[in-house]
């Protein structure tokens, strides 16, 4: 345990002196603000519109606006993900570092956990800021708290998932730009993944569109916390991350 | 310390180090001598853990480096060829962080940073970014990697490779202090550094062990022949290479005597000895017997190539043998420069 957290410490600590986590940060406050900004305008728009012609609409606050906000996180994080994993592994391998890691006596599955609980911290990094604009809309108006709980939580566990499918990536290269793209697609893919059921239906267009992350996320983000999807994610994660594991053994194997 | 049992190790279909077998004692300090792409990474790679042997045993400090890694890396201490430094952290923090990895108790975690810093002359640049210190500093910070834990065993990869002659000078220092406290092994392609700081040599090429010996042994065995280069001129005159070549030949104990060289109105000529004979004192009274003023005397340094030659006979260290090293490697003549930038300190050893 203890190593895990030196390892996490130490990549934390390198996302932070260097400016790409200022720069992450950066980019997801302000594309997030003008998402926010402008959904929360047009809600209220909508709102007096509605009580202007007399309608007597009862709007859910969290159907309509907070839910379609957490939706948006979600989408910024697929793009920001990719960023946050590339040099896990990759740098090590370019500059040689990594043999450092695989001489010291440490064991592979402690690398792999800290780096990735590392890049999961910057992550919770990003929805804290994201937690901001929530904490003003809490102020001027009165949501049900508990729905944006769980959501967040789906934020949580649907970065978890990414970020372990991006560890893998970055151990597979040592290119940095190969990391990001692979991962990226690989996390639309996924993303998407329900979308063959457009092509066809029967058994492999379900299981494949199981594997979804937006249509799991989709519950979460509706305030809906089921075993199923908790399940879902925590076994795509255990998945990528056991995959890491292997393939950095399999460097001593390969190289 | 090190017990290496018929290791063999394969990438693909190339054989990179192939059935290699030694034993290192402890307390000992071994030079891997070889030149480039003879293997002696690859070998290093096995005894840290850090690469599977295809076949054959490797046991460090009583440890099988399959069966018991770990126990083998807390007991190895490890300078790859390029040090494997964090650059974006400060040479403290960088310490700390092996020092924890390394499984150092928190306690002595302070004290180890310090004791390894101390030693390796880092205390003046502690709170420096690795990016931003030179390429000696960065050797020496990967120097302290390496003994941070205490380890019994130093493996150090081309521990002078790249530095600039005052920096090799203090890198050999400092390893030869360290050799009080660990086992040493450390490799090289120059002759001159294992003669200066090993006990004893492995010598390698194209993946197999060529020698094993102490270095005393190894030093008697190049010494049986006597060769010096020798420089001069004759104030006023100029010289004529055959008549001088003629009056060299006179000198007792002479095997060969060479033309070198014209070197501004000097002359260079290179001279061996017969077997076991010294040469020096009478080559020097003929050249000053003669009226020439002699300008300068000293040993030719052996190439590697030279050293496998008489080493091991012509059997094994033919001349293709070095022409047939992996891509990007340098070439032979590399070393030959190396060596010669080492002159100074190896005509010291020699004389000794």
């Amino acid at each position: 345990m203890r190593n895990i957290l030196t390892i996490a410490a130490k990549e934390l600590r390198s996302y932070f002196v260097s400016p790409i986590a200022y720069i992450i940060l950066a980019v997801f406050a302000l594309v997030f603000g003008i998402f926010f900004t402008v959904s929360v305008e047009s809600f209220i728009r909508y709102v007096i519109a509605q009580g202007q012609m007399g309608g007597n609409v009862a709007l859910d606050l969290h159907e309509a606006l907070i839910s379609r906000l957490m939706g948006t996180i979600n989408t910024i994080g697929l793009f920001l993900v990719p960023m946050i994993t590339m040099r896990l592994f990759a740098e090590e391998k370019r500059t040689g570092t990594i043999e450092l890691l695989l001489t010291s006596p440490i064991r592979d599955y402690e690398i792999v956990l800290g780096k990735w609980l590392a890049a999961v911290a910057f992550y919770v990094a990003l929805l804290a800021v994201s937690s901001l604009n929530f904490a003003v809309l809490l102020y001027f108006s009165n949501p049900e708290w508990k729905p944006i709980l769980v959501a967040y939580l789906g934020l949580l566990l649907t970065g978890c998932a990414t970020l372990a499918l991006g560890t893998f990536v970055s151990t597979t290269t040592r290119n940095q730009i190969i990391a990001v793209a692979v991962t990226f697609f690989a996390c639309l893919a996924l993303w998407i993944a329900d979308a063959v059921t457009v092509f066809g239906s029967g058994g492999w267009a379900e299981v494949v569109g199981y594997l979804s992350l937006i249509s799991h996320f989709g519950e979460f983000s509706r305030g809906l916390l089921q075993a199923k999807d908790v399940v879902f994610f925590a076994t795509f994660t255990f998945f990528w991350l056991f995959l890491s594991v292997r393939s950095l053994e399999s460097l001593r194997w390969r190289s | 310390m090190i017990d290496v049992q018929n290791l063999s190790k394969r990438y693909g279909g190339f054989t990179a180090v192939d059935d290699i077998s030694f034993h290192v004692e402890p307390g000992r300090i071994v030079g891997f001598l070889g030149p480039n792409g003879a293997g002696k990474t690859t070998t290093m790679r096995v005894l840290t853990c850090f690469l599977p042997p295809s076949r054959g045993s490797v046991r460090i400090a009583g440890h099988d480096v399959l069966d018991d890694a770990l126990a083998v890396k807390r007991a190895v201490g490890y300078l790859p060829e390029t040090p494997p430094l964090y650059t974006d952290m400060p040479v403290d923090a960088y310490l700390r962080f092996v020092g924890e990895i390394k499984g150092v108790p928190a306690k002595e975690l302070s004290g180890r940073v310090e004791y390894a810093m101390k030693r390796c002359a880092l205390l003046d640049v502690r709170g420096k970014l690795i990016a931003k210190l030179s390429k000696g500093y960065r050797q020496r910070v990967g120097l302290a990697q390496a003994l941070l834990h205490d380890p019994e065993l130093l493996i150090l990869d081309e521990p002078t490779s790249g530095l600039d002659p005052k920096q090799i000078l203090e890198t050999r220092d400092l390893i030869r202090e360290l050799s009080g406290d660990h086992t040493i092994i450390l490799s090289t392609h120059i002759l001159p550094e294992v003669e200066q700081i090993c006990q004893e040599v492995i010598i390698i090429n194209k993946g197999r062990l060529v020698a094993t010996d102490s270095v005393a042994n190894l030093r008697n065995r190049l010494r049986g022949v006597d060769a010096i280069s020798v420089e001069f001129f004759a104030d006023g005159t100029t010289l004529e290479t055959g008549a001088v070549e003629v009056e060299l030949a006179k000198i007792p104990g002479l095997a060969r005597v060479h033309f070198k060289e014209h070197r501004q109105g000097r002359l260079l000529f290179e001279l061996e000895a017969l077997p076991e004979r010294q040469i020096r004192a009478a080559a020097a009274s003929a050249i000053v017997g003669q009226g020439w003023q002699l300008y300068e005397m000293k040993s030719i340094a052996y190439s590697l190539e030279e050293v496998f030659l008489q080493v091991t006979g012509d059997a094994i260290a033919e001349g293709p043998d070095f022409d047939t090293g992996s891509p990007g490697d340098d070439p032979p003549g590399t070393m030959t420069e190396e060596e010669a930038s080492d002159t100074p300190p190896s005509q010291e050893a020699r004389e000794q």
